[in-house]
């Protein structure tokens, strides 16, 4: 069976859910490869879960250049994999530097490249949300390798039988990958909330919290949730750029969305339109928003959020 | 200095955005500049404003509509414009739009002089694949120093400020070199009166592709790398069910969250 090649995506080792979800689609389409960039004794910690979920073989690259400097040295590396393994199709996260890896591959490879895949069937057609999910639109690589940008939280992880063996992959990075150096990095506070995009549930906040975001937090609490924000949040300084939801922030398709106090403008749809389902606590009767809520409740969400948290923490 | 902005004409997001008959987009449709460029363009102004003897150039690769997004640069303050247009050009993928610009960034170099920076927006508002930049990077063998939500140039670097999800990083970059920047970078300027009418005399070169040496082969339909199988437009999503809160709105919400088993 001809390999597809998937490039994991982990915080230090620890394997993100986005890259279950690939080799998810990869075991589908062919014979799942593991390939883990970073440190070699973390690479080999995480070949066991990676077999769990289909990896026949995880090759670990380790080489200082792989975070020293900006994606260029890795996607040497995944072209060079490409070039000597001739894989059927690659996988990568739908992430800034994901989607960076893979284009700089295609250049290298002369290879196509599809971005945020929300599905892959047979012959690496795969099925993008476009336009603000007004369209979808289904693609295929016409020339060179496929290499699919896949968005998280698209399929279901399936664990299947992978022998995940650990594979170590002789290559080094050339000077002129080494160009755009990494010389400092500083930690964000972490909220222990689920990541935005990989979240079930999704509690966001808009220009209608006037800045509080205590009764959005305590209801994503109670619901196990992640905390996104729309653009006008961000730029008033209420909540971090990295939980913004919509064109110019993250795109989010959970089982369920809640926007409070937000309007419903296209950029902001862009991020959340693909949502399974949607609900909408607004005091004007006229938000946009209401027009794709699949529930809506016209009111305060200083009062709206709290009896709701207080009801779901009465449910436990 | 010598920097290019690249800057995409786009449909406009407020209109009705959809496809011809061939899976291309309508390009009928009113169009503006791409709104992630203008904070490109913005980024490149304020870096020409501290240097002597700085020059901006907004390249744009389009249909002949396109050329609007360039005359939106030089409202806002650029110096001068490239507009490549030629039918070939139509369909074009990621990776052919990507060698056209890096041959027009090259062409700018024959003709006016060494560019220190290509400076890009972090996605076009209609493919938004965020891909381009980089493979222009690759294209031209230049550092690219991508995503940028803030940015210094002084010395022969630049120096940028990268935000993830869990970290942010600070990148050093070599001129010449490209940039992304997004859309917390700055605020962009609105062009003034005066701006639109200087715009109306500053230099726009229109180039074909043989001018840029690029084969029409490798763009277009003819050279693109991805294909559209099908195309469906999606029913837009219909209201619910709207409750107007008289002091049970909470509970209701809840209520009807588990009765689709979402609690
Ligand atoms: C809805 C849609 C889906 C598409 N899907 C795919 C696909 O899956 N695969 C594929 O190969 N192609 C695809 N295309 C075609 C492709 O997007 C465009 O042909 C191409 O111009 C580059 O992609 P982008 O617009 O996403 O650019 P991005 O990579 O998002 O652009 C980033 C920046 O590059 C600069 N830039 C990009 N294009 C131009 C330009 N023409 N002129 C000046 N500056 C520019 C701008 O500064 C822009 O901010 C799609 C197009 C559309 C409209
Ligand atoms: C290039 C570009 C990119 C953009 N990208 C994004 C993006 O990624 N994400 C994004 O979100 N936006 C984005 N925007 C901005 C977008 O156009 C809107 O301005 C923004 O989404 C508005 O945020 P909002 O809904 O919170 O604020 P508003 O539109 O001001 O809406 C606030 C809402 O809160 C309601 N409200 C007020 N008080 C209460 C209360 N006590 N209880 C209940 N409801 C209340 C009001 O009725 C109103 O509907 C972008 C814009 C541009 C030009």
């Amino acid at each position: 069976m001809s390999e597809v090649l998937v490039l994991v995506d982990h915080v230090d080792g620890d394997v993100r859910k986005s890259t279950l979800e690939m080799l998810t689609f990869a075991k589908r389409l062919g014979e799942p490869t593991a390939v883990f960039v970073g440190d070699a004794a973390q690479g080999e910690a995480a070949a066991s879960t990676l077999g769990e979920y289909g990896a026949e073989k995880v090759l670990v690259a380790s080489d200082p250049a792989y975070s020293e400097f900006l994606v260029a040295p890795q996607a040497e590396l995944l072209a060079n994999l490409i070039e000597t393994r001739q894989p059927a199709g690659v996988l990568v996260p739908a992430t800034a530097d994901g989607r960076e890896i893979a284009a700089r591959a295609a250049v290298r490879t002369g290879s196509g490249i599809i971005t945020d895949a929300s599905d892959i069937a047979e012959g690496f057609v795969a099925t993008q949300s476009v336009f603000a999910g007004s369209y979808t639109v289904s693609g295929r690589v016409t020339k060179g390798t496929p290499i699919v940008a896949v968005k998280p939280n698209s399929v279901s992880p399936e664990a299947a039988a992978g022998a995940g063996a650990v594979e170590t992959v002789d290559f080094a990075p050339s000077d002129a990958a080494k160009t755009a150096r990494v010389v400092s990095v500083e930690e964000k506070p972490q909220s222990g909330r689920p990541q935005l995009n990989e979240a079930a549930i999704v509690v966001s906040g808009g220009r209608g919290t006037a800045g509080d975001f205590a009764p959005v937090e305590a209801l994503a609490d109670a619901l196990g949730a992640a905390v996104g924000a729309s653009r006008a949040a961000v730029d008033a300084g209420w909540y971090p750029h990295a939980n913004q939801v919509g064109q110019t922030g993250k795109t989010v398709s959970p089982q369920l969305y809640v926007a409070a106090g937000i309007s419903g403008a296209i950029q902001h749809r862009a991020g959340m339109q693909t949502s399974k389902n949607i609900v909408a606590i607004n005091k004007d009767d006229e938000a946009p928003i209401f027009e794709l809520a699949d529930y809506g409740v016209v009111g305060d969400l200083f009062q709206v959020l709290p009896q709701a948290t207080e009801a779901v923490n009465a449910r436990k | 200095m010598r920097i290019v902005t690249f800057v995409k004409y786009v449909p406009d997001a407020a209109g009705d955005r959809s496809f011809e008959s061939d899976n291309t987009v309508d390009r009928s449709v009113d169009g503006l500049l791409s709104e992630l460029d203008e904070y490109a363009v913005e980024a490149a102004l304020k870096i020409a404003e501290d240097e002597d003897d700085a020059e901006v150039i907004a390249v744009t690769v389009g249909p002949d509509d396109a050329v609007d997004a360039v005359r939106k640069a030089l409202q806002m303050g650029a110096d001068s414009g490239v507009h490549v247009l030629d039918d070939a050009l139509e369909a074009s993928c990621a990776l052919g739009t990507a060698k056209v610009l890096a041959a027009a960034v090259k062409k700018v170099e024959e003709e006016e002089g060494p560019v220190d920076l290509v400076i890009t927006g972090l996605a076009s508002t209609d493919g938004q694949m965020s891909v381009v930049p980089v493979q222009v990077a690759e294209l031209l063998g230049r550092p690219a120093a991508t995503q940028a939500s803030a940015l210094e140039v002084s010395g022969g670097t630049a120096k940028i400020r990268r935000d993830g999800d869990t970290a942010s990083q600070h990148i050093e970059v070599t001129l010449p070199a490209l940039v992304s920047v997004t859309d917390q970078i700055n605020e962009p300027r609105y062009p003034s009166f005066k701006g639109i009418m200087a715009a109306k005399k500053k230099p726009l070169e229109e180039y074909e592709l043989s001018e840029l040496g690029v084969d029409a082969g490798e763009v277009g339909a003819a050279g693109a790398t991805t294909e559209v199988v099908e195309l469906t437009e999606r029913p837009p999503r219909t209201a619910g069910e709207i409750v107007t809160d008289e002091g049970e709105g909470g509970n209701q919400l809840i209520e009807w969250l588990a009765s689709k088993k979402l609690v």
